[in-house]
């Protein structure tokens, strides 16, 4: 697996609160080939933002533990310094699309000179060239070029976040993140971005990891998916199978939760709550509310390796 | 280009704005009108009062259109020159000359001039010609004034003159010379005066030039003051200054405070720490006391003062109120975003907050300027004002000084005074129209 894009191992990301400590992304071990989508599907407050920052090094002030070990392109971009990191990795190599991204963008500047920003910043860029290269990226995501000298306020939802996806493609990095990208668009929006990324993705051989809870929507990318709960991932599968038949209860009672259009099997929920980040129950972090639970489930479980390359966290496939 | 059209256009809702633009518009055109006729060196010239510069202008005269007030006509400065003809020179027969000038005017006045005074200048090698001066009232009597000896200049200060006020037995000397009566206690005669001006010449070559100053008691627009001076001069430079050292101050201030409270706010720490406490010790400091006290003991210039001010007012309260915008700025996903994507710090903090905030600061900024224009008047009140430069604070500091209200020269406060207030209420009307405008969510508060 070493000629992969991305590989994080037991990636940990703590947050020091009033409360305790916040164990928001708790030994994440994963990896991701070039022109692969992985789709991290979890509940809100699951630790899917988390995961992205830890990966982008985005990291709030009230840090207790970050550990673990990310490489792009094998190399390990947790020995850089701050500086380092953020001149050859964030943005060139790894470039980010923020949740509620109508908001990433800075309202008093035109849309094309905020996605110009990272080329004059990473590239020293004579500003026509760069423009040459925002006038391309914009084509790509599809925004009519006489949006350029707009403000974004001036923008509908949907264009807002194609600006911004143009801002994270502008530099034309291997690995895109997506956190939560469509999350706060209509349906029809949705479906006109995900195209958008699908074709971006066929044509640029761009990787994605597209943090979502949205599932519906992220069958349409994902090659790979990533099941999230309670800091851990759960389950790894490949798309195709996870979305016939996931292996973790708690992957298949999401699945079961997901409306299908020629299916008339009534919907399930989860019961209780997610747990609190805080004080995380001993054992399986999902036995408290598994449908399938034995007496193992209050050991911590591992994670499992199927016999057909799929890994999941639980007892059931010791 | 249009965006800024389009913002006239919508300035012109507020008919404060309208007002308070056109007047500063109007002080703006005042400045420029006046440095470009009157260069800063002559300004500086006319202001010091080098010798002979206000000879002919009179002493705490009131404007002229004081007369719109008065029923009574008030005098003018009337000037007769022998060098405008009325001088007669005849060859005697032993060799001298004499000269026979007539300066005569008319006197249409209901109030005595404020004063006389004759300049004489004579041209010889070593003998000085000998002149006899003669004063002629209207109703033809005469009165003998002096018998002189004019060196090449010879300033003769009639109302000065003691022996003669003495020898007419009279309360003053205008009094003496234009009231019907013998001894100056009939009324004011109007009509023609005349000085007769006779001198004989000793020498071929000889010449006399006479010229009669008769001071009015209102003069130019603006009047004069205990020095002559016409007032003006100060009130016309004084424009430039008000608003060049206002508009500079503000700027430097806005601009300082703005950079250091966002610098302070985003690195955080320490930094923040330590600006925070500066500002917190700055605010406790008497500021005018610091200033005065730079006045007194180091300088007095306006740009010191100016530097002075700038430093004091940059760490003042400002910076709190721009720190907690700024606090809830560093925070917006817009900044976190640039961040992401690898601004640097500097870039983050001038590109993406400092701009954020202008909307704000530009009304606050308007209104602003007047502050330091009175800061600026007030020092000169207190008479640290730049001892080289005119200004609206240095008047009224003369003003106070020569107790121009106790007397009754009301104008020398009112005209700076009229002018400060109008500075202000211009800056402030204009302020508030573009606060309404560019914060439109105080509009009904």
């Amino acid at each position: 697996m070493n000629n992969g894009l991305l590989q994080v191992e037991e990636l940990r990301l703590h947050y020091r609160t009033t409360q305790g400590v916040v164990q928001a992304v708790d030994g994440i071990t994963f990896s991701l080939a070039p022109g692969q989508a992985l789709a991290v599907l979890g509940e809100s407050g699951c630790g899917k933002s988390s995961l992205a920052r830890a990966i982008l090094r985005l990291l709030p002030r009230n840090v207790e533990v970050y550990d673990g070990c990310v490489r792009v392109n094998g190399l390990d971009v947790m020995l850089l310094d701050e500086e380092q990191f953020r001149r050859d990795v964030r943005w060139s190599k790894i470039s980010i699309v923020m949740q509620a991204a109508m908001n990433a963008l800075n309202p008093v500047l035109r849309v094309a000179d905020q996605v110009i920003e990272p080329l004059l910043v990473h590239q020293d860029r004579q500003h026509d060239a760069a423009l040459a290269r925002v006038r391309d990226v914009f084509q790509m995501v599809g925004v009519p070029l006489d949006f350029m000298a707009r403000y974004a306020f001036e923008l509908s939802g949907g264009m807002r976040q194609r600006v911004v996806l143009a801002m994270a493609l502008v530099l034309k990095p291997p690995l895109v993140l997506l956190d939560e990208p469509t999350s706060a668009l209509d349906v029809l929006t949705q479906a006109n971005i995900m195209n958008v990324l699908k074709r971006i993705k066929r044509d640029t051989s761009t990787s994605f990891i597209l943090i979502t809870h949205d599932i519906a929507t992220s069958s349409e990318l994902a090659d790979q998916v990533a099941v999230m709960y309670a800091g851990q991932l759960v389950e790894i599968s490949d798309a195709a199978r996870f979305f016939r038949e996931s292996l973790h209860p708690y992957s298949q009672k999401l699945m079961a939760s997901v409306p299908r259009l020629r299916d008339d099997t009534k919907l399930e929920y989860i019961p209780g709550r997610p747990p609190s980040l805080i004080n995380l129950p001993r054992g399986c972090r999902f036995a408290p509310r598994c449908p399938q639970r034995f007496a193992k489930c209050d050991q911590d479980p591992p994670m499992m390796h199927t016999e057909d390359s799929r890994q999941v966290r639980c007892w059931l496939y010791e | 280009m249009t965006a800024f059209l389009a913002g006239l256009r919508q300035l012109r809702q507020y008919p404060s704005a309208v007002i308070g633009m056109t007047m500063v518009l109007s002080l703006l055109v005042l400045s420029l009108v006046t440095v470009l006729t009157i260069p800063y060196s002559e300004a500086i010239r006319l202001w010091r009062g080098a010798a002979g510069v206000w000879d002919e202008s009179p002493e705490l005269a009131r404007p002229t259109w004081f007369q719109l007030f008065s029923a009574r006509k008030l005098p003018k400065t009337i000037i007769v020159d022998t060098r405008q003809g009325g001088k007669e020179i005849a060859n005697q027969p032993d060799g001298t000359r004499v000269v026979n000038a007539s300066l005569r005017f008319a006197f249409p006045y209901d109030e005595l001039p404020s004063a006389v005074g004759l300049w004489l200048s004579a041209t010889y090698k070593e003998a000085q010609p000998f002149v006899i001066l003669t004063w002629r009232k209207p109703n033809g009597e005469e009165i003998a004034l002096e018998e002189r000896t004019p060196q090449q200049t010879d300033r003769y200060f009639v109302s000065r003159d003691e022996r003669l006020r003495e020898r007419l037995q009279a309360r003053s000397i205008e009094e003496a010379l234009f009231d019907a009566g013998p001894r100056g206690n009939g009324a004011l005669l109007r009509g023609t005066y005349e000085l007769a001006v006779e001198g004989i010449l000793f020498e071929p070559d000889a010449d006399l030039e006479a010229r009669l100053v008769v001071y009015g008691k209102v003069h130019g627009i603006a009047g004069t003051d205990a020095q002559r001076r016409d007032l003006s001069v100060a009130l016309l430079w004084g424009t430039p200054i008000a608003l060049t050292f206002g508009l500079l101050a503000a700027v430097g201030t806005t601009i300082f405070s703005l950079s250091i409270s966002a610098v302070g706010t985003w690195f955080g720490g320490r930094l923040d720490a330590s600006i925070q406490r500066l500002t917190e010790v700055n605010a406790m400091l008497p500021g005018l006391t610091l200033l005065v006290m730079i006045g007194m003991f180091y300088s007095r210039s306006l740009w010191v003062m100016l530097l002075a001010i700038i430093l004091l007012s940059m760490f003042s309260l400002g910076i709190k109120t721009y720190r907690a915008i700024f606090l809830s700025l560093k925070e917006a996903p817009y900044i976190e975003a640039a961040r992401t994507y690898g601004a640097g710090s500097f870039r983050i903090i001038f590109r993406y907050m400092i701009p954020r905030v202008i909307p704000m600061l530009i009304p606050a900024f308007v209104t602003a300027i007047p502050g330091f224009v009175f800061l600026e008047a007030s020092l000169s009140i207190l008479g640290l004002g730049d001892p080289d430069i005119p200004t609206w604070g240095k008047l009224l500091f003369d003003a106070y000084a020569n107790e121009a209200l106790f007397k009754g020269y009301y104008y020398w406060v009112l005209e700076p005074a009229a002018l400060l207030m109008i500075t202000g209420m211009s800056f402030a009307m204009s302020g508030f129209a573009l606060d309404r405008m560019f914060n439109p969510r105080l509009r009904t508060a």
